[in-house]
C-alpha cells in the first residue's frame, strides 16, 4: 500500500506536471527549431511571440466570454486559438517582411539575424505590455479538474491523492495533435518535404525549383501556430504574464539544443527531458521517502535543489550535453 | 549539321566583379549526345559549365537552349526551360529518403512523377532498393545515382554534370558513365566535367579541352584522344 | 585614432540633451542621468571589447554586473559577527569542498582513460561530493539565517572601503567568465548566447536566494560611499559658509555636490578605461583580435591560437561589467537582486553598443550616455505624447484610460525600434569602426 501511495504521490508532484510542462516546452522548442532549420539562425523573439500569441488569444477569449459563449468543461480560449494563431502569423509574417527578409537577401550573418531578432524581441515585448500590461492574466475557463485529489481518494482508498488538472491534460492531447499534424504535413505533404529538403541542402532546393519565399513563410506560419498555441496552453495551465514567457527562453533553446538544434523529434525529447529533470530534480521528495522507508524520518525535505534554482537543471543538462555531444542527443541541422 | 541544342557562345566573365575567368569560351551540345570538358585544374571547366547554367555573372556571349535566347534567365529559371544541373559537391538531400530525393527533384511538376521515378528505378536498380533509406546513409557511388536520378526527375532536355565521379571507384566510374551513354540514348543532352579526362573522351561525342579559361582544342571525343598533342599535355602520354 | 569633428558633434549633442534637461528640469535630474550615463558607458565598452574587438555574443551582461554589485555587499558592509560564529567558517568549508569536487571530478575526466570507469568516478565524485557539500552547508546556512533575519541574516562583508569593491567585482567577474569561457568558448556563437544568458539567470538566482550571502530579496542596503553624505555636508559649517556665499540653497548643493564626486569618480574611471582600451584595440593585440574576428579560420591558419584569445578578451569585457556593477550598486547604495532584469540590464547594453558603433570604443561610451538618456527620457516623453493624442477624447472612454495606462511601456518598444532602425540602416552604428 505505501509502495502504491509513493508512486501515486511521484505520480502525482511529478510525472503529471514534468509531462504538461514538457509538452509546453517541446512546443516551444519545436518553434525554435523550425526557425533555426529553415531561417537559420536562433530566434530570441520566440518567447515573446509566444507571449503575443497567447495574448492575442486571450483578448479573443475575453470577447468570446463577453458574448457569452462558452465550451462547457473546456476552456473558451480554445475557440479563439484559431484567431490567436491568424494575429500572430500576422505579426511575424509582417516582421519577416519589414525586417529578416532585408538580412535573408543581403546573405547576413546568423549572428546579425540574432541581434536583429533581439529589437525584435523589445518590440513585441513593448508590444505586449503595451496591449494588455504587465500584470497576470487569468483566462482558464470550464472544468477546473478532470479527477480531484479527493475523488482520487475516495475512488482508490489510497490516503495519496492524484489530482489530474483538465488544462494539463488538454495540454498534453493538444501537443499530441499538433505534434502527429507537423510530422504528417513535414513528411507526408509536398509542402513539407520541400520545406525539409530547403533546410537540409539549401542550393540543391533551388535547382530543384523550390521556391524559397514560399518556404519561408510558411515556416513562420507554421512557428506563428506553435507559438500560439504553446503560450496559450502554459498560460492555461500556470498564468499568463509577458515576463514568464521570456524566461521560457533559456528552457527552450535548452530543450531545442539538447535535442539537436534543427532536428523536430529532437526538440520533442529536449522538451521532455529537460521537463522532467527540473521536475525531479527540485521536487521534495519528503513524502514520496516517507511512504518507501516509514522508518527514516528526513530532517529536511529531501530536495536536491530549491525551485528558484530551476534554471540552473536546465543550464547544467544544456552544458554537459554541449560538452560531450556539441550536435545533440539527436544530430541537429536538418528538418 | 543545325545549329546545337544547347550553345554557350564566346562566353565571357567571371564572379561578381572580380576578375574575368572565361575568355570568350564556346561550349556546346547536339541532342542526344554527349559533350565532355576536360582540362588541367584551375583551367575553369567547372565555371565554364556553371556559366552556362547562369551562376556566372557574363559581359559578353550569348547561352542559347533550343533556338531561343536564355542569356538573362536565372538558373532556376533555366531549369524550368529543361535545364538540369548536378553540382558536384552537396548533391543530394542527405536528411531525406532517396524517394523524397527524387520528389523533390521533380518539384515544379504538376503532372504524374511515376513513370518517371520507374525509368530512374530503372536505370538504376540499386536505388529501387533503397527508396526508403536516406540519401546520407548510402554509399559514395549510390549517392551520384541519387544525385543524377533527381535530376533527370525534372525530365530534363539537357542534364549537365559537374564531376560526377569524383571520389568514386573505378569500377563504380565504368557503370555511371555507362549509365549516362543510356541517358543520352533517350534523347537528353549530356554536358559535362571531367577529371578522369581519357575515359571521359572515350565515351563523348563532343570533347572540349580548356586552359586558363579558353577553349585550348575542340573535336570529337575521339579525335581528341588521337591528337598527340592533347595526349602529351593532358593525358599523360 | 583621433576623433573627427563629427565625432565630436556628437558627444556634445548628448551633453547639451543632458544639459537641457538640467535647465529646463533640474539639475539633480541631469546628474543622475550623467551619473548612469557614465556607467552604462563602462558597461557599454565592457560588452564592446567582447563584440566589437572579437565577435564573441555574450547575453549574460546582466550576470557580470550583479556580481560586481556583490563584491560591493563582500567588501564593504560590517560583517556580521554572530552570524560568522554561528556559520561563517562552515560555509565557506563547505564551499571548498563543494569546488573541490568539482575539481576533483575534472581531474578525474581528464586524468582517467577513456572508459566505464571513468564515466562512473566522474558520476560518483560529482554526487558524493554534492551530498558532502549540502551536509555541510545546509545546517551552516540555517543558522547564520537564523541572526536577527530582519536586520541581517546574512553574513555581512570585510568593512573594507567600497572602492575597493570596484576591482573585486571586475575580478568576480573575471572568474566567472573564466568559467563560462572554458565551456563556451570555441562553440558556436549561438551557444555561448545561450550559455552566458543561463549563467546570468543562475548569477541572479544566487543572489535572490542565498539570503547567507546577499540577504536575497530583503536586498542589501546601507552600501558605504565613496563620497560624504548630504547630511553630513548640510551639517558642515563650512560647506553651508561656502555655499551660502555663492548664493546657493545647502540643501540641494549637498545633494549636487554628492552627484558631482560620483561623476568625477565615475568620469576618471571611464576615461582610464578608455584610455587602455585604446592602447589595447591599437596594439598588435588589438589587431590580432580584428584579424581573429574577420577570418577565424585563416588567423588559426596563421598559428594563432584563437580559442584562448577569445577567453582574454572574454575575461577582459565580462571583467570591465563586473567593474561597472560594483560602481552602479555603489551608486545606488544598495544591492536588490530582483531589480536584475534581462531586458534592462543586457539588452539594453546591446543596444547602446550597436547604436555607438560597435568595434569603436568611443562608439560603445557615446552609445551607453545616449541609449541611457532616451532610456530615462522616453517614458515622460512617451507619457506626455500619449496625453496628446488622448486629450482629445472624452474622459472615461476605455482607450484613453488604456492608452494613458500603458504609455509607460514605451520604452521597451522605442528601445527595439532604435536597435531595429540603427541595424537596418547604419549597421556600423553613430561612430563607425576604422
Amino acid at each position: 500500500m505505501d509502495l502504491l501511495n509513493a508512486i501515486v504521490a511521484f505520480a502525482n508532484f511529478v510525472v503529471l506536471p514534468a509531462v504538461s510542462y514538457g509538452s509546453q516546452l517541446a512546443l516551444g522548442a519545436l518553434g525554435v527549431t523550425m526557425i533555426y532549420g529553415i531561417l537559420r539562425f536562433s530566434n530570441f523573439a520566440h518567447g515573446d511571440t509566444m507571449a503575443f500569441g497567447a495574448m492575442a488569444t486571450i483578448l479573443g477569449t475575453w470577447w468570446l466570454q463577453a458574448m457569452g459563449v462558452s465550451l462547457g468543461p473546456f476552456p473558451t480560449a480554445l475557440l479563439a486559438l484559431p484567431a490567436g494563431i491568424a494575429g500572430t502569423a500576422a505579426l511575424v509574417l509582417l516582421t519577416d517582411r519589414l525586417v529578416y527578409r532585408f538580412y535573408r537577401e543581403r546573405k547576413s550573418a546568423p549572428v546579425i539575424l540574432v541581434i536583429v531578432s533581439m529589437g525584435v524581441m523589445f518590440v513585441t515585448n513593448g508590444l505586449v505590455r503595451f496591449v494588455i500590461g504587465v500584470d497576470e492574466q487569468r483566462f482558464a475557463d470550464g472544468a477546473r479538474f478532470i479527477i480531484t485529489a479527493r475523488e482520487f481518494k475516495e475512488l482508490t482508498g489510497l490516503r495519496e491523492g492524484l489530482a489530474i488538472k483538465s488544462t494539463a491534460m488538454l495540454t498534453v492531447v493538444v501537443a499530441i495533435i499538433v505534434v502527429a499534424l507537423l510530422f504528417w504535413f513535414l513528411n507526408r505533404t509536398r509542402t513539407g518535404k520541400s520545406m525539409r529538403a530547403f533546410s537540409d541542402n539549401e542550393d540543391l532546393a533551388l535547382l530543384s525549383g523550390i521556391n524559397p519565399e514560399r518556404v519561408v513563410m510558411i515556416t513562420w506560419i507554421m512557428v506563428a501556430a506553435l507559438a500560439t498555441i504553446a503560450g496559450v496552453l502554459y498560460g492555461l495551465d500556470k498564468s499568463f504574464k509577458p515576463f514568464n514567457y521570456f524566461q521560457l527562453l533559456l528552457p527552450i533553446f535548452a530543450s531545442a539544443i539538447v535535442g539537436g538544434l534543427g532536428n523536430p523529434v529532437g526538440a520533442i525529447a529536449g522538451g521532455f527531458v529537460i521537463a522532467f529533470s527540473e521536475v525531479t530534480i527540485t521536487y521534495a521528495f519528503k513524502k514520496v521517502a516517507g511512504y518507501l522507508i516509514p522508518a527514516w524520518e528526513p530532517q529536511g525535505l529531501v530536495q536536491l535543489l530549491s525551485t528558484d534554482y530551476k534554471f540552473a537543471v536546465s543550464f547544467a543538462i544544456l552544458i554537459v550535453v554541449l560538452l560531450f555531444r556539441p550536435t545533440g542527443l539527436f544530430r541537429g541541422k536538418a528538418l | 549539321m543545325s545549329d546545337p541544342f544547347l550553345i554557350g557562345d564566346s562566353l565571357s566573365g567571371g564572379y561578381g566583379r572580380g576578375v574575368d575567368i572565361l575568355h570568350s569560351c564556346t561550349i556546346s551540345v547536339n541532342e542526344g549526345e554527349i559533350a565532355v570538358i576536360v582540362g588541367p585544374n584551375g583551367a575553369g571547366k567547372s565555371t565554364a559549365m556553371k556559366a552556362v547554367f547562369g551562376m556566372l555573372d557574363l559581359h559578353e556571349g550569348s547561352v542559347s537552349l533550343g533556338g531561343e535566347d536564355i542569356s538573362h534567365l536565372s538558373p532556376q529559371d533555366r531549369v524550368a526551360k529543361g535545364m538540369a544541373f548536378v553540382p558536384q559537391n552537396s548533391n543530394t538531400f542527405t536528411s531525406l529518403t532517396v524517394e523524397e530525393n527524387l520528389e523533390m527533384g521533380a518539384f515544379l511538376r504538376r503532372d504524374d512523377i511515376s513513370g518517371t521515378m520507374a525509368q530512374v528505378y530503372e536505370l538504376f536498380p540499386a536505388l529501387r532498393e533503397k527508396r526508403r533509406q536516406t540519401a546520407g546513409e548510402l554509399s559514395g557511388g549510390q549517392r551520384q545515382q541519387v544525385a543524377v536520378g533527381r535530376a533527370l526527375m525534372t525530365q530534363p532536355r539537357v542534364l549537365m554534370l559537374d564531376e560526377p565521379t569524383a571520389g568514386v571507384s573505378p569500377v563504380v566510374m565504368d557503370e555511371l558513365f555507362d549509365r549516362i551513354i543510356e541517358v543520352a540514348r533517350t534523347g537528353i543532352s549530356i554536358l559535362m566535367v571531367e577529371q578522369n579526362a581519357r575515359q571521359a573522351l572515350e565515351i563523348a561525342d563532343t570533347g572540349y579541352v580548356m586552359v586558363q579559361g579558353r577553349n585550348a582544342f575542340t573535336d570529337t571525343g575521339e579525335a581528341l584522344l588521337a591528337d598527340p598533342e592533347v595526349r602529351r599535355s593532358f593525358l599523360g602520354g | 585614432m583621433t576623433l573627427k569633428p563629427r565625432d565630436m558633434t556628437l558627444f556634445l549633442a548628448v551633453l547639451a540633451l543632458i544639459a537641457a534637461t538640467g535647465f529646463l528640469q533640474s539639475w539633480n535630474v541631469a546628474l543622475g542621468i550623467l551619473n548612469m550615463g557614465l556607467v552604462s558607458a563602462i558597461m557599454a565598452l565592457g560588452v564592446n571589447m567582447q563584440w566589437g574587438y572579437a565577435g564573441l555574443f555574450n547575453i549574460g551582461v546582466m550576470g557580470f554586473l550583479a556580481l560586481g554589485g556583490l563584491s560591493t555587499v563582500i567588501i564593504s558592509k560590517p560583517p556580521v559577527v554572530e552570524a560568522w560564529d554561528a556559520g561563517g567558517p562552515r560555509v565557506i568549508f563547505a564551499l571548498l569542498v563543494g569546488t573541490a569536487a568539482i575539481v576533483a571530478a575534472i581531474l578525474a575526466w581528464k586524468r582517467m582513460p577513456v572508459g566505464k570507469a571513468r564515466a562512473s568516478a566522474l558520476v560518483a565524485v560529482l554526487v558524493a561530493g554534492f551530498f558532502v557539500y549540502r551536509w555541510l552547508f545546509d545546517p551552516a546556512v540555517a543558522a547564520i539565517e537564523a541572526v536577527s533575519p530582519a536586520r541581517a541574516g546574512n553574513l555581512g562583508g570585510l568593512g573594507l572601503p567600497v572602492l575597493i569593491a570596484w576591482p573585486v567585482g571586475a575580478l568576480l567577474a573575471a572568474g566567472a567568465a573564466w568559467v563560462v569561457g572554458k565551456t563556451a568558448l570555441g562553440l558556436r556563437s549561438d551557444y555561448l548566447a545561450i550559455a552566458t544568458l543561463g549563467v546570468s539567470e543562475i548569477i541572479i538566482a544566487v543572489l535572490k536566494n542565498e539570503d547567507w550571502l546577499s540577504r536575497g530579496v530583503k536586498n542589501v542596503s546601507g552600501i558605504p560611499r565613496p563620497v560624504p553624505y548630504e547630511i553630513d555636508l548640510q551639517n558642515s559649517e563650512r560647506f553651508v559658509e561656502r555655499v551660502s556665499g555663492l548664493g546657493f540653497d545647502p540643501v540641494t548643493a549637498s545633494t549636487i555636490t554628492v552627484k558631482l564626486a560620483y561623476a568625477g569618480l565615475f568620469l576618471a574611471v571611464l576615461l582610464l578605461l578608455l584610455w587602455l582600451a585604446q592602447a589595447a584595440l591599437n596594439s598588435p593585440w588589438g589587431r590580432m583580435m580584428r584579424a581573429i574576428r574577420d577570418n577565424e579560420v585563416a588567423a588559426e591558419a596563421m598559428g594563432k591560437d584563437v580559442t584562448a584569445r577569445h577567453l582574454q578578451v572574454f575575461i577582459l569585457g565580462s571583467a570591465v561589467c563586473g567593474l561597472a556593477g560594483a560602481m552602479m550598486t555603489t551608486l545606488d547604495g544598495q544591492l536588490t537582486p530582483s531589480s536584475y532584469q534581462p531586458l534592462r540590464f543586457t539588452f539594453l547594453i546591446w543596444v547602446m553598443v550597436i547604436v555607438g558603433g560597435s568595434g569603436n570604443n568611443f562608439g560603445a561610451v557615446l552609445g551607453g550616455m545616449l541609449i541611457w538618456y532616451l532610456w530615462v527620457m522616453v517614458e515622460p516623453l512617451g507619457v506626455a505624447l500619449i496625453g496628446g493624442i488622448t486629450a482629445g477624447m472624452p474622459d472615461g472612454f476605455w482607450l484613453k484610460a488604456h492608452l494613458l495606462e500603458t504609455a509607460a511601456h514605451m520604452r521597451l518598444l522605442t528601445m527595439g525600434l532604435i536597435l531595429l532602425l540603427v541595424l537596418r540602416f547604419s549597421p556600423r552604428g553613430l561612430i563607425p569602426e576604422r
